[in-house]
């Protein structure tokens, strides 16, 4: 059966497309996309009017937990929350159990993401042994086994030497380096902003200077090693300008921002809501401008989730001791366009750009673009939407998402991976 | 006013000049029931009061039950010397617990900052703050400003002087918060490591010298300096500590004749107190105790039957 996409408005990033365009999947590939394509016998219709047809998204920065943290995600609860949220490819972080340190549990997660995921699963492999940052992963066999990017996410690589070592050895795989900038002794057991935040909790302090100097120092090591280095969520301004400078000089520097460091700040930390309790920390007002300012001249490349699910009962507990984290792959669009899209401060294309498109293309990879001949990974997004983020509708095991609650704009009613619906809204009926 | 907006006491951030009044005056009252005969009145009677306190404490407990006690309540004393992670059950199911007992008014102490609060968005008995974390330790602060009015008629205008580890310390964060509610003017002074620059917007004024900071103070509170910080690093020695920021006889020469020295105790004599200042006629550490217990009566007062869900019990 063929199905045809009528009606629905074309955001396309890479041809800066904003189009009323009909699509036609067959099998598992766009086969046409026309102004007008008329309907045959063979066609399954999918009504689009009103509606938005963006490329399926990407994300980056992804927690799927498993192996060894199931109680908090699994792969099957995660790909689906991913395609609720619009993603259909997904880049998952190598701090499970064990870490995804070597190719054997690499493997084990795209088999596991063949078997029971709905969405492209692309693994990212760990750049030190148990992230323990003392000794450099088997980084050849892990680039065989298809890992698209090295990271020790959650934590930093604080010896320098083998943070140059790793730079240096990874080059013929040419794997770009995902940085979690921390600086471990500056942070101690900080987590919230040093300023307000710490001022009116009492609550110990994680100071900008921690995320700047790794910065700093990363950068320094991109350019000594010629290693391509994606800065992981940044937060401050002063990292802002650092990616700023590091660009000028032309060096192979990318950098994201999460849809939670550019919706809130280090005010909402005042509720002692551990849903607010994130790594790197709700920073400041001012922080949040210049990421917005970042995110406007592109100095901040794109936006990817930090997707961290966790249980339950494991952020019912005193701030001081829930763990760091938000669940917000489902609602990242919506924060987005309600946020900075209807605020005028991010174009429909800018925000499906630096959501799709733009980090394939950083960590190069394989996925298609919203075009003739290409496989069919597309999502259907009603932008005149609004809905309150209710707890019960989540569908990632972690309900960690302080967005729960708000009344956000712009959400997918349908996604499809490979020409396949993995998520449709209901009311939404492509098989009508 | 004649009562309370909320009927929790988790910190001073927020609570009106108003409130703070009303608290004060009526422990003006509560302090004669002092004077009697027969110290008990029957306030709370009926009521249950639980002092469910996570870290070892001796005078704050033992003056939030003696405080109950002279109103008559039913009060329970349980200490766990190990948080409520370490021992498996999560705060939220403790408070439920006392809950089903028939908790009126739970009185927390605890390590992590916002405990109280949590506990007061899942049980419905009112919560005092006895201490959270580096967070808020509101009763302290209204005993110390108790002290205060008692010895020097009013809050507003005079020149209050916190000394130490502003840091890591609630009674500093709270006493910062009433004392600018009341009007007066806020100086905090210590090694740089150990005091947060952010009070400044606030209007508090930072000092790093003991001797500048002293000019002028009507009110000297010299906070507790723990040891273990100066593990951490956060300075040298406490012998350098006591150099410069100890209150000894090397201040004396700067000290107002008529100074008001207070501190929450207890005590480390010869770090961040010398005897001969604990001793100085102009200090009113003892009095600050007596002060405590008229003090959170009159909190136990204002708070009573707010909290009360025995109705809701059956």
């Amino acid at each position: 059966m063929k199905i045809l996409i009528k009606n629905g408005i074309v955001v396309e990033p890479i041809k800066k497309l904003t189009d009323k365009m009909d699509i036609l999947i067959e099998e598992n590939k766009i086969t046409r996309m026309a102004e007008e394509i008329e309907i045959t016998e063979d066609m399954q219709v999918v009504d689009a009017s009103e509606k938005h047809i963006f490329p399926g998204l990407v994300d980056i920065h992804v927690h799927l937990r498993e192996p060894g943290y199931e109680h908090k995600e699994t792969i099957y609860s995660g790909t689906r929350a991913a395609a609720k949220g619009g993603f259909t490819s997904i880049c998952c972080m190598p701090n499970t159990d064990p870490v995804a340190d070597n190719s054997s549990v690499i493997r084990f997660i795209q088999h596991r993401a063949a078997d029971e995921g709905v969405v492209k699963v692309f693994p990212i492999g760990a750049i030190s042994k148990k992230l323990e940052g003392q000794e450099i992963s088997e980084i050849g066999m892990l680039a065989e086994a298809g890992v698209v990017a090295l990271s020790d996410d959650g934590n930093t690589v604080m010896n320098s030497g083998v943070m140059r070592r790793a730079m240096e050895y990874a080059t013929p795989w040419n794997l770009p380096f995902i940085s979690h900038c921390e600086d471990q002794n500056l942070v101690d057991n900080g987590m919230v902003n040093e300023g307000y935040a710490s001022l009116m909790t009492g609550l110990p302090v994680y100071p900008k200077a921690a995320e700047e100097t790794i910065i700093a120092r990363d950068i320094a090591l991109a350019e000594l090693t010629g290693a391509k280095l994606h800065i992981a969520h940044l937060t401050t301004k002063g990292g802002v300008e650092l990616v700023r400078q590091a660009k000028a000089k032309g060096l192979p520097v990318t950098a994201e921002v999460t849809p939670h460091h550019l919706a809130l700040s280090e005010e909402d930390v005042l509720s002692f809501d551990t849903s607010y309790k994130v790594n790197p920390p709700l920073r400041s007002k001012e922080d949040v401008t210049a990421l917005i300012e970042g995110l406007q001249d592109g100095t901040i490349d794109i936006i990817a989730t930090d997707h961290a699910p966790h249980a339950y009962e494991e952020k019912m507990v005193e701030f001081i001791y829930a763990p760091f984290g938000i669940a917000g792959i489902e609602t990242a669009l919506p924060v987005i366009y309600t946020y900075l899209v209807k605020d005028g401060k991010l174009s429909l294309l800018e925000m499906v750009e630096k959501m799709s498109s733009k980090p394939a293309e950083i960590l190069g990879l394989p996925v298609s673009k919203l075009s003739e001949g290409e496989n069919a990974d597309l999502i259907i997004v009603d932008l005149d939407r609004e809905l309150e983020v209710e707890i019960k509708d989540l569908v990632s095991k972690g309900k960690n998402n302080p967005f729960i609650g708000q009344r956000l704009t712009g959400w997918p009613v349908m996604t499809m991976v490979n020409g396949k619906v993995v998520y449709q809204r209901s009311g939404f009926n492509a098989s009508n | 006013m004649s009562s309370l907006k909320s009927k929790h006491m988790l910190g001073l951030d927020g609570v009106t000049r108003e409130e703070i009044s009303l608290i004060l005056k009526t422990a003006e009252a509560m302090k004669e029931i002092f004077t009697r005969k027969v110290k008990k009145v029957p306030t709370l009677t009926g009521k249950t009061v639980v002092n469910l306190f996570y870290e070892p404490s001796t005078r704050t407990r033992a003056s939030f039950e003696l405080a109950g006690k002279m109103l008559s309540a039913n009060m329970m004393n349980l200490s766990s010397s190990s948080s409520s992670v370490v021992k498996g059950e999560s705060l939220i199911d403790t408070g439920k617990t006392l809950e089903a007992m028939g908790a009126d008014i739970i009185i927390m102490r605890h390590s992590a900052q916002g405990s109280c609060k949590l506990l007061s968005q899942h049980v419905k008995a009112s919560i005092i703050n006895a201490g959270d974390g580096n967070h808020e330790h509101p009763t302290q602060a209204l005993l110390d400003m108790f002290t205060i009015k008692e010895k020097k008629g009013q809050i507003e205008g005079l020149t209050v002087l916190i000394v130490g580890d502003i840091l890591h310390s609630r009674v500093a964060r709270s006493n910062i918060f009433g004392l600018l509610t009341m009007g007066a003017k806020v100086r905090v002074v210590g090694p740089a490591t150990l005091i947060p620059v952010e009070y400044k917007k606030l209007g508090v004024e930072v000092f790093y010298t003991l001797e500048d900071a002293l000019q002028g103070a009507d009110v000297v509170n010299i906070l507790r300096i723990q040891r273990e910080r100066q593990k951490k690093g956060m300075f040298p020695s406490i012998r350098e500590f006591h150099r410069f920021y100890g209150m000894n006889e090397r201040i004396i020469p700067y000290l107002k004749d008529d100074v008001l020295i207070l501190h929450p105790g207890p005590m480390n004599q010869g770090v961040e107190i010398d005897p001969i200042i604990a001793l100085d006629d102009r200090a009113v550490i003892e009095e600050q105790v007596t002060n405590g217990v008229a003090t959170r009566m009159a909190l136990f007062y204002l708070l009573a039957g707010r909290g009360n869900q025995n109705e809701d019990l059956n």
